[in-house]
């Protein structure tokens, strides 16, 4: 019998912030060395019972309990919050402001300086600890240098320095990049075979989690615990489409195609997805779609012509960039981190100045505009809503543009009313923003440009830790507006969005431009997916191992489907 | 760029070299010895003396430039209140009065005055190029552990350190911020009347505060869950031993406060007073 290291019994949890509980009577119990994933969508609770297990709640976050929670057999009641960070080490989803120590020994140490360890004894156990996570050589670099992977890696270093037994991973794989992420999780599974660690991770990303071996899924829905199976049986259930987490997409193809996927096909890792019994109901499925949608030529709206910037001597961020926008795209740009995506969205609302080239707005030559003068005509949206957010109502900070212009009140007051409509905020206008969801933040942020009716929008990362059924609202909300005319430019890690939204995908790599295509042939081209640290999607890999002829047609046939099935949601 | 203003800048000098315990402890000495005096000659050696320790840095004054106008201008504003508030300052303590200008009433400029005031001056320069110095030589991570060596609580001197650390963070969350404003229309070059601008000013501060208050929750999170705080005592990771540098730069500085001492009180008088004979 194995021991039992987390145990919730009857468990509710409410936080005093809020009026209603947030766990509703959940059990759970887990075992050591088991590697367990817990699903949610935004605002399930599945954070917070990350939060009961690493002691945040109730220390932190303070709220009444009910019911039992054991941690390796005692009572968390009785375990402080130090007693508890020696048996679970959590690594954090904010991949920069974790961070306390500036070098990556130094944050690495941090917990063992605490702990009054000899510094002698000290720099042995970081030295030890920075080889398992492959981060030997930048033992003294800054950790502002790293790229997101690295940052991860260390921030998983600091916890195992403390040899504690349990690892909690909150959301992983935000903010990185999907080659990157794939490369998380195969460290995450070396790590917890090689030290047998128990390991939780936190992660709606399902799909990318199930890139290694889980032991058993939990999935957390309105406080409450709907599933806690192995990952095979769960797949085979419709669990996951009733509690809005996005299957595998080969697994959903599956059901769309109108497979019985069972518990006995393996459905939990493609490559051992049994897909026998049901390749010829694949093979129909793709038949009867007939899709040909003829490309309008239009007049370009934006233009870049031989744009270079850097931001020090000798480090060029971008390097003679031109591309052309026409009006009524919806493109989006991708790459790996640092690769100029955000610069590159800069120098086109004017944020920095580029070194040499130009840029052209209808055929206009906008180089010289100020800031003020190129948000009458292009409109940007941040990654982080905080930066944007000034006033304190809704309707105030969408007003707070039109103010500033100088637009009569009542005139104004219609125009915020309607966008505030079509943004789906029209019920909170009177609200505190600080009220509002991460996701509901970043809705105002976006009518707060839409207000001022730009006619092309840039949108950084507008859907980061959304769940499906939000990340389905915004960007159909997106799609909708660009619909009627408006210039889309998305900047993205995410390849569904890029595949399932966008027309036109823009690659960057140091700086340039490796790739210009659509979404669908992006994919497909494994040296521009390896360059710029992308994906293959698995529906690919599905439709080759289908003996589908033109697996980019599958691709583009299922995405067309499933956009149609997720109307219907709403 | 001003985003970095403020911050470790890392040269090759034997300034560098010091273990940031030393140069804190040269610091206090330091400002409390131009504190102290009042002896022009004293200050005038000081004032020199840090020229030269700041040019053995290495450290541009370009690059500290911003600072160091902020404090001069608020080193003329503090001229102006002493006049207005105490224009025979001077005579009082030089007990002379050479007038130059009469303006009205006790509001004349004594000869007094203003050399009373240039010893004010004064004491700010020799103390500003090495609070910069200080500032922008030692290691951040060296920091919190010097402030912990000579007895301040970890968990203040933590905080100062991280204080310090989050200038660069908070410099460019401001740019990010009043870039967005911008972006919406909110004018803030010098287009735009002053009033209008402050107001303008202020829409970037509520961001900024809500913006960093997101980052203290999340640093706070993440140094409890590894244990910070637990006992009274804590070791450093990057503290280094004492060197034959850091003792012989101490013995100087004391020397130097010692003597400046000795010069400024063995009359009973902390001024330098050239009108007596």
């Amino acid at each position: 019998m194995k021991k039992r290291v987390i145990e919730f019994n009857n468990y509710s949890f409410k936080y005093h912030s809020q009026a209603a509980p947030t766990l509703h009577d959940i059990n759970i119990t887990i075992f050591e060395g088991e590697k367990v994933l817990i699903v949610g969508p935004s605002g399930s609770g599945k954070s917070t019972i990350g939060h009961c297990i690493n002691g945040l709640v109730p220390f932190s976050y303070k709220g009444e309990a009910t019911g039992s929670l054991k941690i390796m057999g005692k009572d968390a009641h009785s375990l402080d919050i130090f007693s508890r960070s020696k048996i679970v080490g959590t690594v954090l989803q904010d991949p920069d402001g974790q961070f306390i120590g500036l070098t990556v020994g130094e944050d690495i140490a941090f917990s063992l300086e605490n702990d009054s360890t000899e510094q002698g004894i000290m720099k042995n156990l970081v030295e030890e600890t920075v080889k398992t996570v492959e981060m030997d050589e930048y033992l003294s670099s800054s950790i502002h240098h790293l790229s997101g992977g690295q940052k991860q890696r260390v921030s998983l270093a600091g916890v195992m320095v403390d040899k504690v037994e349990i690892i909690l991973f909150d959301e992983p794989l935000a903010n990185l990049d999907p080659a990157t992420g794939q490369y998380a999780i195969e460290l995450i599974d070396r790590i917890h075979k090689e030290t047998n660690t128990t390991v939780v991770i936190i992660e709606h990303r399902l799909e990318d989690v199930l890139h290694r071996h889980v032991d058993r899924i939990i999935v957390v829905d309105d406080g409450r615990i709907v599933a806690d199976m192995c990952p095979d049986k769960l797949l085979s259930s419709v669990i996951l489409e009733s509690s809005h987490i996005r299957e595998p997409l080969y697994v959903r193809a599956a059901k769309y195609a109108g497979c019985d996927v069972i518990e006995e096909m393996k459905p939990s890792q493609l490559h051992s997805f049994s897909i026998e019994s049901c390749k010829d109901k694949l093979l129909d499925w793709f038949e009867k779609a007939n899709e040909a949608v003829p490309k309008e030529i239009k007049l370009p709206i934006l233009q870049l012509k031989d744009i270079s910037f850097r931001y020090a001597p000798g480090h060029e961020t971008i390097k003679g960039i031109s591309l052309s926008v026409e009006k009524g795209e919806m493109v989006s740009i991708v790459g790996k981190n640092g690769a100029g995506k955000s610069t590159l969205s800069k120098i086109i609302c004017g944020f920095e100045k580029p070194r040499s080239g130009s840029i052209l707005f209808k055929e206009q030559d906008i180089t010289g505009d100020t800031i003020k003068e190129r948000s009458f005509r292009i409109g940007m949206v941040m990654q982080n809503p905080n930066h944007m957010i000034s006033k304190h109502l809704v309707f105030d900070e969408v007003a707070l543009g039109l103010i500033i212009r100088g637009v009569p009140e009542n005139e104004a007051k219609k125009q915020v009313e309607k966008v505030l409509k079509i943004c789906g905020l029209y019920p909170f206008r009177n609200w505190p923003i600080s009220a509002l969801s991460f996701g509901q933040k970043k809705r105002v942020t976006i009518a707060s440009i839409l207000v001022l009716e730009p006619e092309v929008m840039i949108l950084d990362e507008p859907t980061a830790g959304q769940d499906l059924r939000h990340y389905t609202e915004m960007m159909d909300f997106l799609a909708e507006l660009n619909r009627q005319g408006m210039t889309i430019l998305l900047i993205t890690h995410d390849m569904h969005l890029m595949l399932e939204y966008t027309t036109r995908a823009i690659v960057m790599n140091k700086g340039r431009i490796i790739a210009d295509d659509p979404p669908s042939m992006i994919l497909t081209d494994s040296e521009i997916t390896r360059q710029a640290n992308l994906k293959e999607t698995s529906l690919l890999v599905l439709a080759k191992r289908v003996g589908i002829k033109e697996p980019k047609e599958f691709v583009e046939h299922f995405i067309a489907y499933d956009r149609e099935v997720r109307r219907q949601w709403q | 760029m001003a985003v970095e203003m403020l911050s470790y800048i890392d040269r090759k000098t034997p300034i560098h070299q010091l273990t940031g315990v030393t140069k804190l402890i040269c610091f206090i000495v330091w400002s409390s010895a131009a504190m102290l005096t009042y002896d022009t000659r004293i200050l005038a050696f000081l004032f020199i003396f840090s020229i030269v320790i700041f040019i053995v840095s290495k450290i541009k004054v370009s690059e500290v430039s911003f600072v160091l106008i902020f404090i001069l201008v608020f080193l003329f504003i503090n001229n102006m209140a002493i006049y207005l508030f105490s224009p025979q300052e001077g005579v009082k303590i030089y007990g002379s009065s050479h007038v130059l200008i009469e303006i009205a009433g006790r509001y004349n400029v004594t000869i007094e005055q203003i050399f009373y005031q240039c010893n004010v001056t004064l004491k700010y320069f020799a103390v500003i190029p090495i609070a910069l110095l200080f500032i922008v030589t030692t290691h951040p991570s060296e920091f919190a552990a010097s402030l912990n060596k000579i007895g301040v609580s970890y968990r203040i001197s933590y905080a100062v350190a991280l204080a310090l650390r989050y200038i660069p963070d908070v410099q460019r969350d401001f740019r990010t911020i009043a870039l967005s404003q911008q972006a919406r229309g909110i004018d803030m070059s010098k287009k735009e009347k002053l009033p209008i601008r402050i107001k303008n000013a202020a829409s970037i501060i509520f961001p900024l505060i809500l913006s960093s208050l997101d980052k203290i929750e999340t640093i706070s999170n993440a140094m409890e869950l590894r244990g910070f705080g637990k006992s009274n005592k804590r070791t450093w990771y990057s503290a280094r031993p004492f060197q034959r540098g850091d003792y012989v730069t101490l013995f100087v500085f004391g020397v130097i406060f010692v003597t400046a001492m000795v010069v400024t009180f063995h009359d009973g008088n902390r001024f330098y007073n050239p009108f007596e004979s």
